[in-house]
């Protein structure tokens, strides 16, 4: 789960991290209030969930509380790659003297947190990491055990930082640390942390993001403390028709576990594919073979017929779909003859001919005896475990070319 | 021989009286495999397929009168990191965690404390291990007739981050007459308790295996971590990797996960084209197709087709 | 238009349509649902009979040769 830099910033100020004085703004005035209230020059930073916003203009400099309203409603009307802004950040413009760059991600080979420290801030750290390894200072921190100052403060020190920057640095990186591990985080960093003339440190910019399989479990950080609504799911992109369908049908029926995807595909074959690494083989072996694939879906954990059927017919009901290709690896749980009636059913019920239908089905594993004698009774083209996943998968694509080199 | 498991191997079921367990339970007795009891808090004093239940690991383990070897542990994911711990203080050194949608942060203590205690996880999000004819733990193949339809005694060893795929590659080597020598389902996280290169010196040390066969997708960096290993460590084991999801390379499918929540690519090193260049450059095989599997590995084992 | 009763028909015999206990003991052992307890009369739910998993319960729990189960796709009959 993405945050909002606004957010961000909140949790990085609750874990005790220094911010500045900032205002979350969705309106000009409230943004011009904010302006007013921090007295002085400010920046006003578009609440985005992407990347960029600088170069698109979500980002501007105000000397006066009327400026920052102006472009306060600027940047409000301001989509940046497709997302409109969920407000404004009002933010003091820092008298900054060296920016730095405190972060904490997991190291999967190490399974154990990685904090990172730089003293050359504001860039992109796999940028520094690339031209100046020797300002990265790294350190790994237990899952287990309290996170000591110490091991913070030894990462920072292999950058060559010291004195004073040392000591201020230390506790930023170890909170970062500890609020990673606490709120099941997967990134979390402050880029800029910024060193003001006063010689304090604060954190000007923040990125953070909380695994989904935790936000069950951060409900209090998230509801209570940042107000997040629970259908606020932030997926990369909006789901669409058949995705909500496919969701809708497995929700209804807890009998095994259907999945569909069609954000990125636009062909004329629908997949009804599974299970998880199965799936992945079988759209490479569609696509690799010259197929396009309509949508991605999954099956597992052996469905009911309804829901078998309820997932071929919303493939099946997709613009340009001509046909359906099902397959699957090995089944030993999900059942070879639940699947081959739901997915024949699916064709009768939309009034289409299984037999034409359905390019192939190839789901070896589980009751396959008797699934095979259901696709015969139905004239459907089925295989065993002999056909591989890829010549399955090419004879479904040569089938649809076939009709289409004929039409 | 085999890796991990013989046919010694005791081992008992955390959470044995859910449904998927009891299933799970009934296809490994029936394999041959040495269950000698189940934990589910509160069920003392059930039976699952003749497997005594109990409350608590010290318990099983007391009944059983020695050291257990092995868990099945599968609890709800909230509940997962205390099975495990349970287990690991309870003294049991290879703990199969089959639950998926565990937060990583649980992962990485099970794994800690496990590490500690000289233990080895495998999984989670996985369908446990099989040694051909000898042993089965966990789910891996289904049922016994089904299982040994796909799995044979052989000389190769498989490593797969999906589970139904172990079961679909192990039949293909199967079928061509090559068979498996242990099978291992590592589990589709982006942190797992086993990883390849983690066990490479369990195959590496078993005089059965000949050859590795690995099944791999986008996200994480085990593979990267496989190609150090095989360059550091001079390996007598070909290996012959096939790689998933090529299609999530794509510009509209970034920052969306596909079959395994390990998928997830969270940086440049992430992605199928980059893995497979990281492989090809350590030496390992990068099939195209699924079924180029089996004709490879005898290339690389020296038998005629 | 949802069709059922595509792949598998159940039907029961008249001498046990009307028995209470095995009405509520079919609705008991059907793991999806095609029993129905209906006032202690056997009630078969067509959108349930295709779900059949041909698990035999139901042929166990009923007087032998009293409940009928049938592959529609080969005209064989569940024993």
């Amino acid at each position: 789960m993405r945050f909002f830099e606004f957010e961000a910033r909140k949790i990085v100020e609750l874990a005790g991290i220094p911010v500045t004085k900032y205002g979350f703004c969705t309106t000009p005035e409230e943004a011009r209030a904010a302006a007013e209230e921090i007295g002085g020059p400010v920046v006003i930073k578009s609440q985005v969930l992407t990347g960029g916003r600088m170069k698109a203009g979500g980002v501007k400099f105000a000397d006066t509380p009327e400026e920052a309203a102006e472009h306060a409603e600027a940047i409000l009307r301001l989509e940046i790659n497709g997302h409109m802004p969920r407000g404004v950040l009002v933010d003091p413009k820092a008298e900054v003297k060296q920016e730095y760059y405190a972060g904490v991600v997991w190291d999967g080979t190490a399974k154990r947190p990685l904090m990172l420290f730089s003293d050359m801030g504001g860039i992109d750290i796999e940028e520094v990491a690339r031209t100046h390894p020797d300002h990265v200072g790294r350190g790994h921190v237990s899952n287990l055990f309290p996170i000591p100052d110490f091991e913070a403060k030894q990462a920072i020190a292999t950058t060559g930082v010291t004195g004073s920057q040392l000591n201020r640095a230390t506790p930023v990186l170890a909170r970062l640390a500890r609020l990673f591990r606490e709120n099941d985080m997967t990134l979390a960093e402050i880029n800029p942390l910024a060193e003001l003339t006063d010689g304090s440190f604060v954190a000007l910019d923040a990125h953070m993001e909380m695994e989904n399989e935790a936000v069950g479990r951060q409900k209090k950080l998230l509801r209570k403390e940042l107000r997040i609504a629970e259908d606020d799911d932030r997926e990369p992109y909006e789901h669409s028709k058949f995705e909500e369908a496919v969701a809708a049908i497995d929700a209804a029926d807890h009998r095994g576990v259907i999945q569909g995807k069609d954000h990125g595909f636009t062909g004329n074959l629908g997949l009804v594919i599974g299970a998880g690494g199965g799936s992945l083989t079988l759209t490479d072996a569609v696509r690799s073979q010259g197929g396009k694939p309509a949508n991605y879906s999954e099956i597992g954990g052996n469905p009911s017929v309804a829901k078998a059927c309820g997932l071929a017919k919303e493939v099946l009901e997709k613009d340009g779909v001509e046909k359906i290709a099902v397959m699957m690896s090995i089944v030993s749980n999900t059942r070879v003859d639940i699947v081959a009636r739901g997915v024949i059913k699916a064709c009768l019920e939309l009034g289409k001919d299984p037999g034409e239908t359905i390019a192939i089905f190839r789901i070896p594993g589980a009751w396959e005896d008797e699934g095979f004698k259901i696709l015969a009774r139905y004239g459907v083209e089925y295989c065993d475990r002999s056909v591989s996943m890829w010549e399955a998968a090419g004879r479904a694509v040569a089938k649809i070319q076939g009709e289409g080199a004929a039409a | 021989m085999s890796i991990l498991l013989t046919k010694e191997t005791t081992f008992i079921v955390q959470g044995i009286t859910g449904r998927e367990a009891v299933n799970l339970t009934r296809e490994c007795l029936d394999y041959g495999s040495k269950i000698v009891g189940g934990v589910t808090p509160g069920r003392k004093g059930r039976e699952v397929h003749g497997v005594p239940v109990f409350d608590t690991v010290a318990q099983a383990v007391e009944h059983h009168g020695a050291p257990i070897d092995g868990s099945v542990v599968t609890v709800p994911p909230a509940f997962t990191k205390d099975a495990v711990f349970e287990a690991i203080l309870n003294g049991i050194k290879l703990v199969v965690v089959v639950t998926e949608r565990i937060p990583r942060g649980d992962v990485a203590q099970m794994v800690e404390l496990a590490d500690m205690n000289g233990a080895r996880i495998i999984g989670p999000n996985c369908l446990g291990l099989i040694v051909p004819e000898v042993c089965k733990m966990g789910g891996i193949g289904g049922p016994a007739k089904d299982a040994a339809k796909a799995y044979a005694p052989g000389p190769v060893g498989v490593m797969s981050r999906s589970g139904g795929m172990t079961t679909e590659i192990s039949s293909s080597l199967t079928q061509s007459g090559l068979g498996v020598s242990t099978a291992v389902s590592i589990g589709g996280d982006a942190i797992i308790g086993s990883t390849y290169a983690e066990l490479m010196p369990y195959f590496e040390a078993d005089e059965q295996t000949k050859a590795i066969v690995i099944y791999t997708e986008p996200g994480g960096r085990m593979e990267a971590q496989l190609a150090e290993w095989v360059k550091d460590n001079n390996s007598r084991l070909p290996i012959v990797a096939f790689m998933a999801g090529k299609f999530m390379d794509d510009e509209e499918m970034k920052g969306m996960s596909f079959g395994h929540a390990g998928t997830i690519v969270e940086g440049k090193e992430d992605t199928a084209t980059e893995k497979i260049a990281r492989l090809e450059a350590a030496g390992i095989r990068v099939v195209e197709r699924i079924d180029e599997i089996p004709t490879v590995v005898k290339e690389k084992l020296g038998v005629l087709a | 238009m949802p069709q059922d009763k595509v792949f598998i028909d159940v039907e029961v015999d008249a001498s046990i349509a009307n028995d209470a206990t095995v009405a509520a003991k079919l609705e008991e052992v059907c793991p999806v649902d095609i029993f129905k307890n209906a006032d202690g009369h056997v009630e078969i739910v067509d959108a349930n009979v295709d779900e059949c998993v041909l698990c035999k319960l139901c042929l166990e729990a009923a007087p032998t040769g009293t409940v009928h189960v049938r592959k529609l796709y080969d005209g064989t009959e569940l024993s």
